[in-house]
């Protein structure tokens, strides 16, 4: 199993995702810089987050055009997973692989906190190592993370049970006191409708060891593991 | 700007660039003859109390700055070097930023944040952590919240984007800082040995290369603007001010740790104050030779710049390089790999002098060693004179205030003021667990970061207390040094260096000048008894406002290795029915307390006493426990003392809260044991089996030991007879304050 991380001039969490692979799982890992145009070797390919290009003009706008962008849409259109986390899952989004946009926090401040997730659906390469309704602690890290969609797509979204996690109380109550950045429907990441791409804000790679207070993120680089 | 006349240069016009008469004559001694217009402003920015440290260097070199694990030096250069074995080191340096954030405080302390990355990673080091150190006028006056404001987002925008975590940092509020914040950052960075880079240049014919940003006009001065007092005109010399942009340093970052591990590589200096004329001369002075610089050749951002704007601009993100002649098209590449500039602008002689040209033209020539702090910049010595108000203030009787008629409402109180209230407001726009190190994030007594692939981890604090410093400037310098000591002690880290950062008003006012010598002094007295040698810092004077000057306020950015991460330990109280233990005695000391101001509206008696071999003992005694796996949480007095240490303890585990009943028997008023700072004492919290490996180990390194309560699950907090309060109302005091008074801001 071959991971790759895709390293865009701005990028800065991939080198955390890369140590979760390499060093806490003993998995293959790479880093793929953005103007690479071949992606055939990968098993599954990592969006990092950060600050590509500086998000100048909009979080993501700008690394969508990256070419090595064009032979992820196209690897994610062939059913390769591809896992985008933070400005991973902005970028994502400007791609056109995954619906909606994400637009600035309700509280108009960046925020860097621990937060609950609740899974929604286990039914995935990314989740499958979850339990249905198991809470996840993680942190978020973002300013541009509040998920906003029109009633149409949020709906079919929940029909086509593609809500990966939303933000809960420890206990799993979704609700809006437990929403930090005003997302709709508390939603925290989600699925294409293949199921194999993945956008999400919260830092799995940062929940991966007991020294750093949570290791629940480790279960969606287990469940891509799992897959081979 | 075209055709644009240089002013004739002569003593008045060396004067209006804030050289004295004796510096001119210096200068022309130095030149034997008149400098040209570019000449003149280069000697000016380098002879700038900023550059040269002209007024401050005699002093700061009493301070103690050798000791086994120093690789590299105060002063040698851009940041101290400590080894942390296993082959690694760390650089660290804290800086000033105040008066650009004073006038334009976002890129004012976006600026100071990547000023002081830059610092880091020219050595070679990757930053791993950055803190910082804040200052405010009170937050009831609007200008003062949008001061706050925007410097929290500034540090928030640059740190954030560049990938370093801001883990920890101080922030106190009073009256004399309204006008004239301080905004101290400071970075710590990881390097190999064997890839630690200098800030030389040698070896006649190497190239000098520059890269990074383009050169604009903005910044042009700001060394000099940073070297006198805010004034009305002040608002006018926004323009001083620099425009950060982290994006482009992130490139730089990376793209100057690939060119660290090259063989070629010669020497690298960042550029921040003074920029060209700063990095050419220091690197030309260190390597005792000389540089020719083609200043046509430096990407310009704007037409038509002049030799002075190009020498004197601060334009961010760039870095003077030097490297072995032939290898320009490997550097170039990986420069072009990151988008950077990256231009051939002169090469090394041995004329030791630096050689400027435009076009082919020669603009100038400046002896490069004259220009320099540990050269020919000039170095003065101070008069001193012991301030009136000294005796004022402490001739006050502190036993005659007033106790309060109700405990429960002065704990809620002390705790709900901005200084002592909770900070995760301002912590949480920090992006805090980036690079997936911090195993202690901000809001402990220190932050802790552990060293990938070691057992090894860092805690980190800043500390500085005005007040203190104000009453009675040796001790504050000292207990600076002892606090930031004992937050890093309280998470199971041996003190190893700090880094300074002292803010001090005008030099030239021999009561300022008093101040600033006392501090130093104790810092020294503090530092030696430690074993934690000063690796380097910064000085900002002429911190005065139209109202007068800041209260001294010296900073320590200290730094503490954790040999075993198994040996990290939180501040909050982790189980039920656990012992409450001191370390230390209380001796009631009101002076110079958050207390007397917050409730009498007084700053007045001495600030606490401090007996540093003492202290000493108190750290041996905690880490000793806390290395036999006894200590569940430890937690020292400072700002609020007792009472606000063991409120902390209480809410600040995240999962739950867990209450306390502390009795300590009365030889004092209640208040000076809830509310007394005194310095020395930490509080523990332990399982019953081990109290008795608790007083041994105590008894062993001769400190007192005393019981003072159990930690309940029950929700209270009780002192005495006094207190008795429900963790929800502390809590609620306590974290409400600065969201409150900051809803307003927006």
């Amino acid at each position: 199993m071959k991971f790759g991380v895709v390293v865009f001039p701005g990028s800065n969490c991939e080198h955390d995702a890369y140590y979760v692979l390499k060093k806490v799982l003993s998995a293959e890992v790479f880093y793929i810089w953005h103007k690479e145009t071949s992606l055939r070797l990968f098993d599954a390919i990592i969006l990092p987050g950060g600050f590509s290009y500086g998000d100048y003009l909009r979080a993501g706008a700008v690394a969508r055009f990256s070419p090595v962008m064009k032979e992820i849409v196209e690897y994610a259109k062939d059913g390769g997973p591809v896992l985008g986390i933070c400005n991973g899952f902005q970028i994502l989004l400007e791609a056109g692989l995954l619906p909606g946009a994400l637009i600035a926090n309700a509280g108009l401040r960046f925020l860097c906190q621990d937060v609950f997730l609740k899974v929604g659906s286990t039914d995935s390469a990314f989740t499958k190592t979850y339990t249905e309704g198991q809470v996840l602690k993680m942190p978020i890290a973002h300013y541009h993370g509040n998920y906003f969609a029109d009633e149409e797509v949020l709906k079919c979204l929940q029909d086509e049970d593609r809500i990966a996690f939303q933000y809960s109380s420890a206990e799993g109550d979704i609700s809006e006191q437990y929403n930090p950045n005003g997302s709709k429907l508390n939603i925290a990441g989600i699925f294409n409708e293949n199921k194999n791409v993945l956008g999400m804000m919260p830092h799995p790679e940062r929940a991966a060891e007991k020294i750093l207070s949570s290791e629940d993120g480790l279960g969606i680089f287990k469940s891509l593991l799992e897959n081979n | 700007m075209k055709n644009n006349k240089e002013p004739e240069v002569n003593l008045e016009l060396a004067i209006q660039h804030g050289l004295n008469e004796e510096e001119w004559l210096k200068i022309l001694d130095i030149l034997g003859r008149k400098p040209n217009y570019t000449e003149l402003g280069v000697f000016s920015v380098m002879w700038s109390e900023h550059c040269s440290y002209k007024n401050s260097i005699a002093m700061i070199k009493t301070l103690p700055r050798s000791g086994s694990r120093l690789l590299v030096g105060a002063g040698e250069e851009n940041a101290g070097l400590v080894d942390i074995g296993d082959g690694l080191a760390i650089a660290f340096k804290i800086e000033s930023h105040n008066h650009p954030s004073a006038l334009e405080p976002f890129q004012g302390a976006a600026t100071g944040v990547g000023g002081i990355l830059r610092d880091v990673f020219t050595m070679g080091a990757r930053p791993i952590a950055s803190l910082n150190s804040l200052r405010f006028g009170p937050l009831s006056v609007p200008r003062n919240r949008y001061l706050f404001d925007e410097v929290v987002k500034g540090i928030a925008h640059y740190g954030n984007c560049m990938g370093v975590p801001t883990v920890g940092g101080e922030v106190y509020f009073d009256e004399c800082y309204t006008g004239n914040p301080l905004v101290n950052a400071m970075t710590i960075g990881l390097v190999k040995h064997d890839r630690v880079t200098s800030a030389i240049s040698k070896g006649v014919g190497n190239t000098v290369m520059i890269v990074g940003s383009s050169t604009g006009r903005d910044g042009i001065h700001g060394a000099t603007f940073a070297s006198v007092e805010l004034s009305e005109e002040s608002e006018e010399k926004r323009s001083s001010v620099q425009v950060g942009d982290p994006f482009t340093e992130k490139l730089l970052l990376e793209a100057t740790l690939e060119l660290a591990r090259k063989n070629y590589l010669i020497g690298i200096q960042d550029m921040g104050a003074a920029g060209i004329a700063c990095s050419s001369s220091e690197m030309s002075a260190k390597g005792e030779s000389g540089m020719i610089l083609n200043l046509n050749k430096v990407p310009m951002r704007e037409p038509d710049m002049t030799p002075y704007e190009i020498m004197l601009s601060e334009s961010q993100e760039r870095m003077l390089v030097v490297i072995r002649r032939g290898f320009e098209k490997e550097v170039k590449k990986i420069f072009e790999k990151w988008d950077l500039n990256c231009v051939e602008i002169g090469e090394v002689t041995s004329s030791a002098s630096l050689e400027l040209f435009m076009n082919g033209k020669k603009v100038g020539a400046l002896p490069a060693w004259d220009l320099v702090l540990g050269g020919g910049a000039p170095v003065y010595e101070r008069e001193t004179k012991k301030p009136a108000y000294i005796k004022t203030v402490r001739s006050k009787n502190l036993k005659n205030i007033p106790e309060p008629n109700d405990y429960n409402a002065a704990l809620l109180k002390v705790i709900s003021v901005p200084s002592i209230a909770d900070k995760s407001w301002i912590y949480h726009q920090y992006d805090h667990t980036v690079r997936t190190n911090t195993a202690v994030p901000p809001g402990g007594s220190a932050a802790v970061i552990r060293i990938k692939g070691t057992k090894k981890a860092i805690a980190s604090a800043t500390d500085g207390n005005g007040r203190y410093t104000y009453l009675n400037p040796r001790r504050g310098g000292a207990i600076a040094v002892a606090e930031s000591a004992r937050n890093v002690v309280c998470t199971g880290a041996k003190p190893i260096a700090i880094t300074n950062c002292l803010n001090f008003g005008n030099p030239y006012d021999p009561e300022i000048y008093y101040q600033f010598k006392e501090a130093i002094l104790g810092m020294g007295e503090a530092c030696r008894v430690f074993n934690t040698p000063v690796t380097g810092g910064n000085v900002s004077f002429y911190n005065e406002s139209p109202k007068g000057a800041i209260y001294p306020t010296p900073v320590v950015g200290m730094v503490g290795l954790i040999e075993d991460v198994n040996h990290i330990t939180t501040s909050y109280f982790k189980n039920d029915g656990d012992f409450i233990v001191m370390l230390g005695t209380l001796k009631g000391e009101l002076g110079g307390s958050e207390y007397l101001k917050v409730t009498h509206n007084l700053v007045a008696g001495d600030a606490p006493a401090i007996d540093l071999p003492f202290e000493k003992r108190v750290h041996n005694a905690c880490l000793e426990s806390i290395r036999n796996g006894i200590v569940n949480s430890a937690i020292d007095i400072s700002d609020g003392g007792l009472a606000v240490a063991l409120a902390e303890a209480c809410i600040g585990n995240p999962e739950k809260s867990l209450g306390a009943s502390v009795y300590i028997s009365r030889k004092l008023r209640d208040d000076e044991i809830f509310f007394g700072e005194s310095q020395s004492v930490i509080i523990l919290s332990i399982s019953e089996h081990s109290l008795l490996k608790m007083e041994q180990i105590a008894a062993k390194n001769i400190v007192p030991c005393f019981t003072i309560g159990r930690v309940k699950d029950n929700g209270r907090l009780k002192l005495n007879e006094s207190v008795d309060l429900s963790l929800d109302d502390i809590k609620s005091a306590y974290e409400n304050t600065i969201p409150e008074i900051m809803k307003l801001a927006l």
